[in-house]
């Protein structure tokens, strides 16, 4: 009997092992474990056995069938995975064709993504970002900012007037004066904003930006407004950058300086790899970038104490530094922009390239 | 201002290289802006020779073939050389170019047979060689004829006689430092930051003339000594008038200046070394001998020296002579005083003007010189006496002048200068460097300032030519420091007591309004915020719209640029125009920008005063946004063929992402017309009940003066869209209790907006309602004339409980009555 048992276990084995569809699997699952089966129908016969029979034959017997579903089973899953593999594979499609719909991307003007870059850089530094008219006073523009009356500055081929006391501003500069009328020391900002000069050419376009800077507090040296544009220099144009001072002349600042980076291009050398002079610092190996200074005694004079910035800015109790600089410039600098008119023109391949 | 380097080697000689020298003048605040070369290329190949016999060419009426003794300088001696200058005789000392010699102009001279006679070089003329102007009269260089420093040597270098080759360095000098408009300003300041010794001021030995000049030979009158505060004068006599040396002539030339003859040369040579303008008048041209120096009369008129007649102001200062004006004091001489070859009385003028009315004068009348430029930045009045030493020497030296006994001398030095404190600890706090107290009087004292230990510091006077430029301890801070080195200051940072870099809430908004639409995929478009008068026009505003008052520039570069915008629809439509006429048609555009109003008054205070009026400007700023689509929205792909086109709606989808974005709600459009945009595709856009701005399709006309073929915009006030953005907000559970939805269609009549259907349902379902929007709209036969089906979808949730059907029921059906009242009936 249990000869008979394992002769049809094997025997059904062989033959769902072979089975290769699930139609196939279904007919064998009747054959050996359908009501009518061999293998069921020993297993009901077991009772009728010798009581010292039941026990060895039941067990064989039900090992075997279960043996037996279990094996049907897993062919069962292992088709329908083969079936849905090949299926999936045969669903071919042409994965290179465009993506659909086509998703627009925008971009952000480059003067703005710059102007962010920048303001993220001395937000940074803890300095924080205001803003201010574009339309401006002489008085803002240039008086409160130490320029003699006779200032080359003020004259009306250098100066948009839109009356007699009335100017398109020159520099972000008079917001210096405003943010100092507004807040009381320490004090520590970055204006940036569009300004007006009446020049066009491919470096010049009566508007362009810059971004003012201002810091001062009981202590603030020119060594530290070194250290700050250092910082600047080396976020905007590469961690190898370094700053030098040039002694210059502006009347809102004494100590005045123009501050170069040395060049990205050509690594401050002056000349390239191949012995060519560099394109971008002319040779010089230093990148003018900005104008600063420690602000001049006479800027602080301007400032008249009020309850808003109590207890106000007395030259000898607060001194710093200020800064101005060229938004294009950078831009132009880091992008290799060569004419600034291109900014304005808005062109769509232009705009594409950036932001 | 350029400066011949073998010109300022005179009085500084660093042993340094041109490019040494350059470093420290721009590392000490002189900026080199670039070294030039003046004169030959190759200077070793320039020598003295002597012509042993010139004899005529066989085959040429005007050349003639010399022999000419090198010496040393050639193998042979002697060389053959062909020259073609009238004067070229035996026996002269010459200057010769030898084969492989680089003329000024950068001309190479070679062996080379000119009309069959091989000739070994050249014999220069003064011009050939940068020493005179080009109407020298042709004739070479004769070199017996000069009075040198060193004798002649046959076959001798001609650098060691003649300035032929220099370096000229090219200097930025910024307007605090007229003294550096001048050669020996300069040489102090080489001085200064090398360590160099400096040479004796030139004008250290006046060999003329103290006590007064008769009044016979000259008169001066100064009426206006506030505009003139130093007027010097001396005579001379005998003056014979002739071509400068060559050493002068190169000089002038390698510092950009012509030669003209020996005494307008040396007012011009003298104002380059001193800094201090000269004026020559011819004596025996001025009326009466007598120079009045006065203000204009209004109108009054005068021929100046390069021939024009200019039309004068009352501030503009004259001399005047007995008949009228002859000179404008500081910017030109007359033509009518003018120097000239028959000239034998020279008034040399050496005085000091008020800078800013010379700088007034000089753009009233459009008429800057060297000597405006120098006049204009204030200089000291001892300068005039220290000119007038220098050209002393050179019209006796090279004029064969006599210097008439006596100056006039009209006013005098100018005030003492006060000593200023320099404190030791001044100086590292604003520095943030230590520079030894010694060290600082250095170079003080490098610079010609006076200086003595004091008290905490030092006790400073600075040099007449420094007067203006450093009053204050702050400026002596500068004085020091730059000399010092700047390099040397350490990169350290601020304290930032109490700063904390954070960008504002409205900043960060507006960061987020740019992002959603560029997240959209709009580009950001930076236009002009000059606009041309003509752009109301264009725009078809009525007269009395208020965007006609735009502020005017009174000086514009153009009329297209003289107007302050009122709005960016002008310079988005031209963006939008420039691209459509380059072939780039589909574009979705938005700027964000200033634009300007007229306060609707005008009103402005003129006058500064302490109560805050020194601000206005009477001209309203706002900060706009604006939103330009036009052509298709997408790229056509392989599965949408033809992607839908800019429309109304499509600007309205940007509004609402716009608003999303920036969490504004309550945005609703009102119909309204704008004389820009399409007569009914066009709304008012609000927020919480306050119009903040436009959008619409263009009118067909102003697409037209653009040349687009149409476009969809809208602008709004950016500041005041922000302003109803929420602030943050605490969090709200719309998950714990899912909402409960329901889909509606009711047929309405085809004129009652959507807005209003909308606003009904939500008003008659009650709190339970949390959202409520179309999703389909349908006209059709079946509905019947003048009726449109819109499909809503609306969303119930309670915050305390999951709603069940019999909870919204009743809501449901307030909705259908409250739509019936409206003529809307459920569709079936």
């Amino acid at each position: 009997m249990i000869e008979r048992i394992e002769q049809l276990r094997v025997q059904a084995e062989t033959a769902i092992a072979g089975a290769s569809g699930s139609e196939e699997l279904e007919q064998l699952r009747v054959r050996y474990l359908g009501r009518k089966a061999e293998l069921p129908r020993l297993l009901r016969g077991v009772a009728d056995l010798a009581p010292e029979q039941r026990g060895p034959v039941g067990k064989v017997a039900n090992e075997a069938r279960q043996a037996l579903e279990a094996m049907i089973e897993q062919r069962v899953a292992q088709l329908a995975q083969d079936e849905l593999a090949h299926s999936l594979a045969t669903d071919t499609i042409d994965v290179t064709l465009p993506g659909s719909p086509p998703q627009p991307v925008g971009r952000l003007h480059v003067l703005t993504q710059t102007t962010r870059e920048l303001e993220d850089i001395f937000l940074g530094l803890g300095f924080t970002v205001i803003e201010g008219p574009e339309v401006e006073t002489v008085h803002y523009n240039f008086d409160a900012l130490n320029h003699s009356p006779t200032h080359p500055a003020r004259a009306r081929s250098d100066t948009f007037y839109l009356d007699e006391d009335v100017v398109l501003r020159t520099h972000t500069s008079p917001m210096q004066i405003r943010a100092m009328e507004a807040h009381p020391p320490p004090l520590y900002v970055v204006i940036p904003g569009r300004v007006f000069r009446p020049d066009s050419d491919a470096t010049h376009t009566p508007q362009f930006h810059q971004i003012e800077g201002l810091a001062v507090d009981q202590d603030v040296t020119l060594a530290d407004l070194k250290g700050t544009l250092l910082s600047f220099a080396r976020t905007v144009f590469g961690e190898r950058r370094e700053v030098r001072l040039r002694p210059h002349f502006f009347p809102f600042t004494e100590p005045s300086v123009e501050v170069d980076v040395s060049c990205f291009h050509c690594e401050g050398n002056g000349f390239l790899k191949d012995g060519s002079r560099c394109y971008l610092c002319k040779g010089e190996g230093w990148l003018e970038v900005l104008g600063a200074g420690e602000v001049d005694p006479n800027v602080y004079a301007h400032v008249p104490l009020t309850e808003a910035n109590a207890p106000g800015y007395d030259p000898e109790t607060v001194q710093g530094f200020a800064w101005g600089l060229g938004v294009e410039r950078i831009a132009m600098l880091k992008h290799g922009i060569p004419d600034l008119r291109l900014y304005f023109e808005n062109d769509l391949r232009f705009l594409e390239q950036f932001g | 201002m350029r400066v011949p380097l073998e010109w300022l080697r005179e009085y500084c000689a660093p042993a340094l290289d041109v490019d040494a020298i350059e470093e420290r003048l721009t590392m000490t605040g002189t900026k080199v802006e670039a070294v030039h070369h003046h004169g030959v290329g190759n200077p070793d190949r320039f020598v003295v020779g002597r012509v042993v016999a010139a004899e005529p060419h066989p085959d040429a009426d005007r050349l003639r073939v010399c022999r000419v003794d090198l010496g040393m300088a050639n193998d042979d001696g002697e060389a053959t050389i062909v020259c073609g200058a009238p004067n070229v005789a035996g026996g002269q000392l010459v200057a010769v170019a030898l084969p492989g010699a680089v003329m000024p102009g950068g001309a190479p001279i070679e062996r080379r047979k000119l009309r069959g006679v091989a000739s070994e070089g050249m014999i220069c003329a003064a011009s050939e060689l940068a020493l005179a102007g080009d109407g020298d009269g042709g004739g070479i260089l004769v070199l017996d004829e000069l009075t040198l420093d060193a004798e002649p040597e046959i076959g001798a270098p001609l650098a060691q006689l003649l300035p032929i080759s220099t370096a000229v360095l090219e200097l930025e000098v910024t307007s605090n430092r007229p003294d550096c408009l001048g050669v020996y300003g300069v040489a102090r300041e080489l001085h200064a930051a090398t360590g160099a010794a400096l040479a004796p001021e030139p004008w250290h030995e006046d060999e003329g003339s103290s006590g007064e000049l008769p009044i016979e030979l000259a008169r001066v009158t100064v009426e206006c000594p506030d505009l003139c505060p130093r007027f010097s004068a001396r005579v001379f006599e005998g003056v014979a008038i002739g071509p400068s040396p060559p050493w002068l002539a190169a000089r002038l030339l390698a510092a950009g200046q012509r030669p003209i003859n020996n005494v307008v040369d040396i007012t011009n040579y003298v104002m380059l070394l001193t800094a201090q303008p000269l004026h020559a008048f011819d004596l025996d041209r001025v009326s009466g001998g007598h120079l009045t120096v006065r203000r204009a009369h209004d109108g009054e008129q005068v021929q100046t020296l390069d021939g024009q007649t200019r039309t004068l102001d009352a501030e503009t200062v004259v001399i005047a002579d007995d008949e009228g004006p002859t000179s404008i004091a500081g910017l030109m001489g007359g033509a009518r005083s003018e120097v000239g070859p028959e000239t034998a009385r020279v008034l040399l003028e050496v005085a000091n003007w008020n800078g800013p009315n010379i700088h007034r004068a000089s753009w009233s009348l459009g008429l800057r010189s060297e000597a405006s430029a120098r006049f204009e930045k204030g200089l000291a009045p001892e300068q005039c006496v220290w000119a007038q030493a220098v050209a002393t020497q050179l019209m006796i030296a090279l004029c064969r002048a006599r210097v008439a006994p006596g100056t006039i001398d009209v006013g005098g030095d100018g005030p003492p200068s006060r000593p200023i404190r320099l404190r030791d600890a001044r100086v590292r706090e604003i520095l943030g460097i230590e520079i030894a107290v010694t060290r600082q009087e250095e170079i003080l004292h490098a610079l010609d300032f006076h200086a003595e230990p004091a008290g905490d510091g030092l006790d400073v006077r600075p040099p007449p030519v420094r007067r203006e430029d450093v009053t204050r301890e702050a400026d002596l801070i500068e004085e020091v420091a730059r000399i010092d080195g700047l390099e040397k200051l350490p990169a350290t940072l601020p304290k930032r007591r109490g700063a904390y870099g954070v960008l504002s809430p409205e900043q960060r908004l507006r960061r987020r309004a740019l992002d959603a639409l560029v997240g959209r995929g709009l580009y950001e478009s930076v236009g002009w915020t000059f606009a041309s008068p003509a752009l109301a026009d264009r725009l078809r505003l009525a007269d009395d719209d208020p965007r006609r008052m735009a502020p005017v520039v009174e000086n514009p570069l153009s009329e297209e640029q003289s107007r302050l915008r009122t709005m960016l629809l002008g310079s988005l439509l031209d963006t939008a125009a420039h691209n459509v006429s380059r072939g780039l048609a589909d574009l979705r555009l938005f700027e964000v920008g200033t634009v300007f109003a007229l306060t609707p008054d005008g009103a402005r205070a003129n006058a500064p005063d302490a109560s805050g009026a020194r601000g206005e400007t009477g001209v309203a700023e706002r900060r706009s946004l604006g939103v330009l689509l036009s052509g298709r929205l997408d790229e056509p792909s392989w599965r949408v063929a033809e992607p839908a086109m800019a429309d109304f709606f499509a600007a309205k989808a940007m509004l609402e992402a716009l608003t999303r974005a920036l969490r504004v709600d309550g945005l609703a459009l009102a119909p309204a017309r704008q004389p820009f945009l399409h007569t009914a595709r066009t709304a008012d856009v609000q927020v919480g009940g306050e119009s903040i701005g436009w959008i619409g399709e263009l009118h067909p006309l102003v697409a037209q003066a653009w040349e687009l073929p149409g476009a969809s915009c809208l602008e709004l006030d950016l500041d005041r869209l922000i302003a109803h953005a929420q602030a943050r907000r605490a969090y709200e559970d719309l998950i714990g209790y899912p909402p409960l939805r329901r889909d509606l269609a009711v047929v309405m009549p085809a004129g009652v907006p959507a807005a209003e259907v909308l606003a009904a349902a939500r008003e008659a379902a009650g709190e339970l309602l949390r959202d409520v929007r179309v999703f389909d709209v349908y006209t059709g036969q079946q509905l019947g004339p003048g009726r449109r089906s819109l499909a809503l979808a609306l969303s119930f949730r309670a915050s305390d409980r999951t709603l069940s059907d019999d909870d919204v029921a009743p809501a449901s059906e307030r909705i259908v009555a409250a739509l019936a009242r409206l003529g809307g009936e459920l569709r079936a």
